[in-house]
């Protein structure tokens, strides 16, 4: 029987020769990942389950972005419980405050390869299927009990077939793809299925901006986002000291319940208006709306492409009096390589706030909370309603560019107009 | 009785419990911001017992296991909605939470109307209206998970007869 990329995982992680759409597998997990907020829980439901050791100490990835340095004892105390859990665990992956945020960290050090099941406590762990692994996120007590046995239950996703075509035209970048995408698809338009990502535009993406379109499968519904590896992959993760990948393909008669396809060469910057991510529009539509705060950052777009392409908008300019500007590294190693090449002080030269790695203002609840009736324009994946603070207050989502270039306005701004 | 609290489509994790919450380990606190993001009376009129109606892709968003802890918490008793985000429906059922899958539900009900459900017999009732539903029913090993209270204590039960 023909299979899709994630059928083949989810069938080889379950120990049969083929599923279907619709099957109720259990599958092997090779790395499970838990972070600050949604370890606590995990922990506690492991500890009720009568669990005493973690199935693999040296598949667990523990570590804490959300609210690093800690931000209220609250946070603390979570920070505390989890060290004290990785330290009797023996987890040999706990990374504490010191790496970044999660779906960064984990392609950074080779966890995310193909055909591996990936699975994290947070719904962007859909991230990794952009290295051809089945990837998706859980709840806490779903992790607990991949901590105890090392295995977990899938329905065999439906998978959807997208195709893009023709090259993004700088500073149009895969953001604004998969917010075009998302807004022809709504915001539950993918819900419990596979997507599986084709054709010339993706496969001349680099790893980071591969890596921002699996990111947002989760906006429009999806279980997981997945992409074929090539020679950029293995290339990526050569480098990360992954000797040997096998990549996993869909065969050619592989069955699809639905195929789109998009021409790249022709998009605009895209928006995503409030208070959903699927109310997208070109930049030109909303250009004027002033703007309180900008954030650069998050698992979608704090990589190193994304930081650079900011900079060559922001190099010589001010951001606006009216506006803070927060930039946030994902990782450490993106924030080293920013302060190498001359990034860092092209944002301080530009007034921008830089913080230390992690989540940043993307959910409210830690650096630059916005308040009401304020408005936030932001490179990350969520806008609902309340997201970064206030309800009453407003995100707009759009890639890096069209965020520094609005920094600098002042008001939404195309980045067209500074690119260049 | 029971009462229906209805809501649109696209309830999100971030309006059931907002990321503000979220670093205080206490039920109760998560049940008293319950639903506060679109509506700030719920948590302080929702009675034991009643039952969220929503529309489409109840539960989008983050994967954050405090949404289905808090809305239990607040005092609700099952969720029935149009359709459910894969995240928050497998958290409700691992913390025993029903959630009950039932196209077209939304327009049936009236916010404060009486509500009844019969898990078992895969029903929905809309008293105040005197009309009742089918719903989808659950696959037996969801159904398990839920008699057993929850994935901690199913998990429990297995895992001590392994021993």
């Amino acid at each position: 029987m023909p299979m899709t990329i994630t059928e083949k995982i989810l069938a080889k992680a379950s120990g049969r020769k083929e599923v279907a759409p619709g099957d109720i597998v259990e599958a092997r997990v090779d790395v499970a990942m838990a972070h600050d907020l949604t370890a606590p829980l995990a922990i506690d439901s492991f500890r009720k389950m009568g669990a005493k050791r973690v199935w693999d100490p040296e598949r667990v990835v523990l570590l804490f972005d959300h609210q690093t340095p800690a931000s209220s004892i609250d946070a603390a105390m979570n920070h505390r419980m989890i060290r004290e859990f990785a330290r009797e665990q023996n987890i040999k992956h706990f990374y504490d405050m010191f790496a970044g945020v999660c779906h960064a960290v984990l392609p950074e050090r080779g966890f995310a390869q193909p055909g591996r099941v990936v699975i994290g406590a947070d719904s962007h762990s859909v991230t990794y299927g952009a290295f051809n692994c089945f990837a998706t996120g859980v709840g806490s007590t779903d992790m607990a009990a991949i901590f105890a046995t090392g295995k977990l239950w899938f329905r065999v996703p439906e998978s959807i077939l997208v195709t893009a075509n023709g090259s993004l035209k700088p500073p149009v970048v895969s953001k604004d793809l998969i917010l075009h995408i998302i807004g022809d698809f709504g915001m539950d338009g993918a819900t419990y299925k596979a997507v599986e990502f084709k054709g010339e535009t993706f496969s001349n993406m680099s790893m980071d901006a591969r890596m921002t379109v699996c990111n947002m499968v989760v906006e429009m519904g999806g279980k997981n986002g997945v992409m074929e590896a090539d020679t950029i992959t293995q290339q990526y993760l050569e480098e990360r000291g992954v000797k040997s990948v096998n990549p996993v393909t869909s065969d050619p008669d592989a069955q699809y319940v639905e195929t789109r396809e998009y021409d790249a060469s022709a998009l605009d910057p895209q928006v995503a208006c409030p208070h959903s991510v699927d109310n997208v529009k070109s930049v030109r539509e909303v250009e004027g709306i002033e703007v309180d705060q900008a954030f650069i950052g998050t698992c979608t777009n704090g990589r190193l492409e994304d930081l650079e392409i900011a900079a060559k908008i922001l190099k010589g300019r001010r951001v606006s009096a009216r506006v803070r500007l927060i930039v946030v590294p994902a990782t450490y190693e993106v924030y080293r390589q920013a302060l190498e090449r001359g990034l860092l002080k092209i944002f301080v030269d530009a007034g921008a706030l830089v913080e230390s790695p992690g989540c940043g203002a993307c959910m409210g609840c830690h650096i630059g909370v916005v308040g009401p009736g304020e408005v936030s324009i932001s490179a990350s994946n969520r806008n609902f309603k309340g997201r970064q603070g206030s309800p009453e207050s407003e995100v707009y989502l759009a890639s890096p560019a069209t965020v520094a270039a609005s920094a600098v306005e002042g008001k939404i701004t195309d980045p067209r107009e500074m690119y260049g | 009785m029971a009462k229906a609290w209805v809501y649109g489509d696209h309830v999100s994790t971030d309006d059931i419990i907002a990321g503000r919450y979220l670093a205080k380990h206490d039920p109760q606190e998560w049940g008293r911001h319950a639903m506060e993001n679109i509506d700030p009376e719920f948590s302080k009129r929702v009675s034991p017992g009643d039952v969220i109606v929503a529309g489409r892709d109840f539960g989008c968003g983050s994967s954050r296991e405090q949404a289905p802890i808090a809305l239990k918490a607040a005092g609700i008793s099952a969720v029935v909605a149009e359709s459910f985000a894969r995240i928050f429906y497998r958290n409700a059922i691992n913390q025993g939470l029903p959630v009950l899958t039932c196209p077209g539900i939304r327009k049936e009900f009236r916010n404060g109307d009486e509500i009844e459900i019969d898990l078992k017999g895969g029903v929905v009732r809309n008293l105040s209206a005197g009309k009742e539903f089918k719903v989808s029913p659950l696959p037996p090993f969801i159904m398990e998970i839920l008699e057993a209270g929850g994935l901690v204590s199913h998990l429990k039960k297995k895992l001590e007869g392994k021993r």
